[in-house]
């Protein structure tokens, strides 16, 4: 087996990994949210400025995205940590495909939901926050998970720009001989493994603590 | 009303006596009126509500036909008619969930979609929109209950969110507006655990518990499943027969709308084609298009 500084190497890797995976899917679920939200503005301007971010970054090739962040910005005076740069670019990422889940979730809620709303006599904030958001947070969990996992494994991208996350350290090591290829990314695979599996468990576990009621998928959300 | 001891639906609950003796309070008025009736706030005054010219259409579709209609305070008004005739649309109209393309509504004698500025009548702005809307409440055919909330939860919401009151005090009038539809054992339970009259009871104490001058009930036993429907229209005569508080109701229960209607309405086509006391619409209707209508419903039942 790898002696333990090897070890330890691939494990201060993992965390690295893990720090950039959480901050830009914090950045990505904020984006996500006001993207979508912006994409059902009755404001024709908002609409537009957003559906230009959503094409933007999910017509583009994410590792351009990177590069031109870390390495064209700087010309323009704004130059970022690798870190910095990782998580904004993944963010903005995860932020464009998360829009359209925000927004078909949200679409999704019935309408007499609203309209009973209404007939309380709450304001559009307190119906958004408090009876459509909650309901169609239930329906956006899945695909949410499945962009976290995404998030993950694109998350790689920043040893490209010298961040010693997971496949960084992996690299080095491999390419310093310091244990066989095989051996390394067998591990890498497997703790890649293991960190989506985490996700996979959070959202099951979120999905069961907002589904509280719902009996999803028997068409009780009709009432 | 003093005439009334008992809520007089005799909807099966094992909370009933609690509620016998819990609302037996010292300082409660002597009168013995209805649990029900006490619990919605009975002496609210209704308010009156007056449609005029009220035109709405959907495309080239015009529902409401340059409408004039007015509701006394207080009074029970049954709206009948065939399917299409834009009954569900009136009471749209009035809870703001679709805007006329003309007329004026009033609730209470105040404009629901115009202000008054400057001597001219314009526009509402949302605030005077909602100011209005606090009068008025509305329970649904198929009853919009939130699913991700308790029935208590349900019930309580309004008050706490819309009318500011403390969680407990919302909580408290929750409960005891759930006890008094039958549902005291059920303030836990999501929608998607009660059937279709529990649920549908739900939402009238939901309603209710924005204590409204008017209340809108569009075809309220229609989703429910047959043995349901006794349940939910022994709450409704409770309330029409014990409060002051205006009722519109759209309904295809001929029966009960005889019993409880002060005035009923026969719309077609966007217009009113005849109203009257109950004994006359439904004892003698003068109108051909009544007769066609009220046969038809009755032959069905
Ligand atoms: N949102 C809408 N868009 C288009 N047409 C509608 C809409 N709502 C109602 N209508 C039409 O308006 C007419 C009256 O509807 P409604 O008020 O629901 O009638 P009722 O309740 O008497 O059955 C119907 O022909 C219906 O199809
Ligand atoms: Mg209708």
């Amino acid at each position: 087996m790898l002696e333990w500084n090897l070890w330890r190497a691939l494990l201060d890797g993992t965390w690295i990994t893990v720090q950039v995976t959480v901050l830009a899917a914090l950045l990505g679920t904020i984006l996500s949210i006001l993207s979508g939200l912006a994409g059902l503005s009755s404001v024709r301007a908002v609409r537009w400025a957003n559906q230009v971010y959503v094409d933007f970054f999910r017509g583009t090739s994410a590792i351009v995205q990177l590069f031109w962040i870390f390495f064209a910005l700087p010309f323009f005076g704004i130059s970022l940590s690798p870190l910095l740069a990782g998580v904004v670019t993944l963010g903005l990422n995860m932020g464009s495909y998360g829009s359209e889940v925000v927004r078909g979730a949200i679409r999704a809620v019935p309408r007499g939901q609203t309209e009973a709303a209404i007939a309380l006599n709450v304001t559009s904030f307190d119906r958004m926050r408090y009876i459509i958001f909650p309901q169609a947070a239930v329906t956006m969990l899945p695909p949410y998970g499945n962009l976290l996992i995404e998030l993950l494994k694109a998350s790689a991208l920043v040893s490209l720009i010298t961040l010693s996350d997971l496949t960084f350290q992996v690299q080095i090591l491999r390419v310093n001989g310091s244990a066989s290829t095989t051996q390394l990314f067998t591990i890498a695979l497997v703790l890649y493994f293991l960190l989506a599996m985490g996700i996979t468990g959070l959202v099951r576990a979120a999905e069961g603590y907002l589904g509280r009621g719902l009996e999803i998928g028997r068409g009780a959300r009709r009432s | 009303m003093p005439d009334n001891p008992e809520p007089n639906h005799d909807e099966p609950s094992n909370s009933r006596s609690a509620i016998l003796e819990r609302s037996a309070e010292p300082d409660a008025p002597a009168r013995t009126a209805s649990r029900l009736a006490v619990a919605a706030g009975d002496e609210l005054e209704g308010s009156g509500v007056r449609f005029s010219g009220v035109t709405k259409r959907f495309g080239d579709l015009t529902v409401l036909d340059q409408l004039d209609m007015e509701v006394a305070p207080g009074e029970k008004m049954v709206i009948i008619g065939p399917s299409g005739s834009g009954k569900t649309t009136i009471l749209r109209v009035l809870m703001t969930l679709e805007r006329p393309e003309a007329g004026t509504v009033e609730v209470g004698g105040e404009q629901l979609y115009h202000e008054e500025r400057n001597g001219q009548l314009v526009k509402a702005s949302e605030k005077h929109v909602r100011q209005v809307r606090r009068k008025i409440s509305m329970v649904f055919q198929h009853f919009n209950l939130f699913p991700h909330m308790t029935a208590l939860d349900n019930v309580s919401f309004g008050p706490r969110k819309v009318l500011g009151l403390s969680k407990d005090e919302a909580n408290e009038r929750a409960a005891r507006l759930l006890e008094v539809v039958g549902l005291g054992d059920k303030f836990g339970e999501h929608p998607a655990r009660l059937s279709g009259g529990q649920k549908q009871r739900v939402a009238i104490a939901r309603a209710l518990a924005m204590e409204p001058e008017v209340m809108l009930f569009d075809e309220v036993t229609s989703a429910l499943d047959p043995e349901l429907v006794g349940e939910v229209l022994n709450v409704l005569r409770d309330l029409a027969e014990n409060t002051t508080m205006t009722m519109l109701l759209v309904t295809h229960e001929m029966g009960f709308a005889r019993e409880i209607g002060d005035r009923v309405v026969m719309f077609d086509g966007g217009r009113v084609v005849e109203q009257g006391p109950p004994t006359q619409i439904f004892g003698d209707p003068q109108e051909q298009r009544t007769r066609d209508f009220l046969r038809a419903v009755l032959d069905r039942e």
